[in-house]
């Protein structure tokens, strides 16, 4: 199948999926709604309780904070295609696509695209409120701009797993369950809320290795937010925070995008 | 739409071709080996009860389902082998409609359009052109979820016809619709088929079949158990049908029993109302001689006649029971 082919027709379906956020503001409210409350909740309630390496200054766990909070909310993010990939195999929308003669990739590469359309609104809505509650840029444009990028750029290798999770569940209530009991202590069990130095032996292990620890350092480093006193991290993914980033997007791009298509071929409305 | 590749060989060759097509699911055989054979330019009935198999013998044919043995060709293509180039040549209504809800009329059929690589242009003509002929025409522009389920149903329709396509597959279009509906539905497939296009149709109202099929194939637990003309299929079953109505129905049992030696077959009694359907033959002779001997048991009639066998009955007679079941319908002695 032509290569333009793929492409004109995962732009027509990613245009159906960018109607739909039109059409249910709600959606997007509620994606950009529960990282703000996020932002507030953090910065306010237990900021004051949660010590980063940075000193006593209030704002230190703002500018500490904020990447963490990207990092969790591009990948919440992501699930949507997960959970509209679900329905629409449920709703015999796929079922509708298979029998067009459009190149079969489309639907997925479409809806994924989606996704990066939804989750550059979403760090939009976030920075403006990060930049209200004290966080702030200290470094270059380009190097602002890379950090956002990495942000996305996983998010955008998370949205393939979540493609194929979707079409692999029977309900889009299934798939809910399943992504939050994966993705909390991902998010969670990560440099993202508290420093790694707080967590106990094993847990702490764990973050170091775990992608969303390093894809959270390097949108930190790349936004300025690490003083210059706080030691360079002990972990080789830390100190490499960006290649680290970098490989487990391409082996989750690798494994995920045909995997996510072979479902797509199987999956049946009922 | 081109319709190149049609077969080597000239004439008319089949628009579909199915040979032995099998699909069983953990403990169900959907499909037990079914043939069918549509020729170019006809309409094709598939008829049956519910899980008789008819939804899954569209998808296997529209390239949705692999099935678990048979081969399929539509429109002169692999179905099995080539199930891309089989989808540039139909149009599939699937039995629930499959719009997306969050887009209008206009922008559902638009995207399918565009899907079928009909270009911007083009897409968008069409898509009006569709809406007016299903007069959606004051809704093209609100999103499908506000539809009522006919509307949304004539939507689905309309997407299945957006490319032209040579071979269109509907199953159950009907189901669903009012009257008004239905009659619509039934001109633009008669106008469809009249501009030469093929159509297999999926329904469970004989009435339907009898009206727009060249070819009626009756299936039942994956099996073909009957397939020709609507007259043919009315011979097969043979004779009259003996209709009657009693005025009370305490007298109903009692008629179908006295009445039974007159018959071909058993009468079938449906208590709702209060009527006997019984084949028989001899005509009017037989008609005058139910009389007598009702007569002589003192059972009063509030209807009674003769009349050719219908579909229904075909249905009846040979899966021995009614097309839409119905429980207040028994046989004698069953
Ligand atoms: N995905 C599936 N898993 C298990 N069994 C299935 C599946 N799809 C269909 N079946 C079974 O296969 C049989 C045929 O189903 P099918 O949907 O083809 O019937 P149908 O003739 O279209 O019926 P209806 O008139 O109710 O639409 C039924 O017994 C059904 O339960
Ligand atoms: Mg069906």
């Amino acid at each position: 199948m032509a290569m333009p082919t793929v492409l004109s027709d995962a732009h027509v379906v990613a245009r159906r999926n960018i109607i739909k956020i039109k059409r249910v503001p709600d959606l997007l409210v509620f994606t950009t709604l529960s990282p703000i409350m996020f932002v507030l909740l953090f910065a306010y309630v237990f900021g004051g309780a949660i010590a980063v390496p940075g000193g006593a200054d209030p704002n230190a766990y703002r500018e500490f904070l904020m990447a963490g909070i990207f990092a969790q909310t591009v990948i919440f993010g992501a699930t949507i295609t997960g959970a509209a990939l679900a329905e629409d195999v449920k709703k015999g929308i796929i079922d509708r696509f298979r029998s067009l003669p459009m190149a079969p990739s489309a639907v997925l590469t479409g809806r994924t695209l989606s996704d990066v359309v939804n989750n550059v609104l979403v760090l939009v809505v976030m920075s403006l409120t990060g930049l209200l509650v004290g966080w702030g840029i200290h470094s270059s444009v380009g190097e602002a701009a890379l950090g956002f990028a990495l942000l996305i750029l996983f998010a955008y290798a998370i949205s393939w797993i979540m493609a194929w999770l979707g079409m692999l569940v029977p309900s889009v209530e299934v798939f809910n369950n399943a992504t939050f009991i994966v993705i909390f202590p991902l998010t969670f069990v990560a440099n993202t809320f508290v420093p790694l130095e707080s967590l106990p032996g094993p847990l702490q292990t764990f973050a170091e290795w775990n992608p969303v620890s390093a894809v959270t350092q390097a949108s930190r480093e790349l936004f300025g937010n690490i003083p210059a006193q706080v030691p360079e991290p002990t972990a080789w993914p830390l100190q490499h925070a960006e290649l680290y980033t970098l490989i487990w997007t391409v082996l989750i791009v690798a494994v995920f995008v045909p995997l996510a298509n072979l479902q797509y071929r199987r999956s049946t409305s009922r | 739409m081109s319709h190149h590749q049609s077969d080597p060989g000239g004439g008319a060759a089949p628009a579909i071709v199915a040979r032995g097509l099998v699909k069983r699911y953990k403990g169900v055989t959907a499909l037990a080996g079914i043939d069918l054979t549509v020729p170019q330019g006809t309409v094709l009935a598939l008829l049956g009860p519910n899980g008789a198999g008819k939804t899954t013998a569209v998808r296997i044919l529209t390239t949705l389902l692999r099935p678990d043995a048979g081969s399929a060709r539509v429109a002169g293509v692999d179905v099995l082998h080539e199930p891309r180039a089989v989808r540039r040549r139909i149009g599939l209504s699937g039995q629930y409609a499959a719009v997306d809800e969050y887009l209008t009329g206009y922008e559902n059929l638009e995207m399918v359009g565009r899907l079928y690589h009909l270009g911007r242009k083009r897409s968008r003509e069409r898509a009006r052109e569709l809406l007016a002929g299903f007069r959606l025409e004051e809704a093209a522009d609100r999103p499908s979820r506000t539809y009522s389920g006919g509307m949304r149903r004539r939507l689905d329709l309309a997407a299945a016809l957006v490319a032209n396509p040579p071979v269109i597959f509907l199953d159950e279009p009907t189901t669903g619709l009012d009257p008004r509906g239905r009659a619509d539905m039934w001109e633009v497939i008669q106008t469809l088929v009249a501009g030469g296009t093929t159509l297999l149709l999926t329904t469970q109202y004989l009435e339907e079949a009898d009206v727009l099929a060249d070819d009626i194939v009756v299936i039942d637990h994956g099996e073909v158990i009957a397939q020709g003309t609507a007259d043919e299929l009315k011979l097969q079953v043979g004779g009259e049908r003996l209709e009657l109505t009693v005025s009370e129905l305490g007298t109903l049992e009692r008629a179908g029993r006295v009445l039974e030696p007159l018959g071909v077959g058993r009468p079938t009694l449906d208590e709702g109302r209060r009527s006997l359907l019984m084949p028989v033959t001899g005509g009017a002779r037989t008609l005058t001689e139910a009389l007598r001997v009702l007569d002589a048991e003192g059972i009063a009639l509030d209807d009674v006649g003769l009349r050719r066998p219908t579909l229904d009955d075909v249905f009846l007679t040979l899966t021995g029971r009614p097309a839409e079941d119905d429980a207040a319908t028994t046989e004698v002695g069953a």
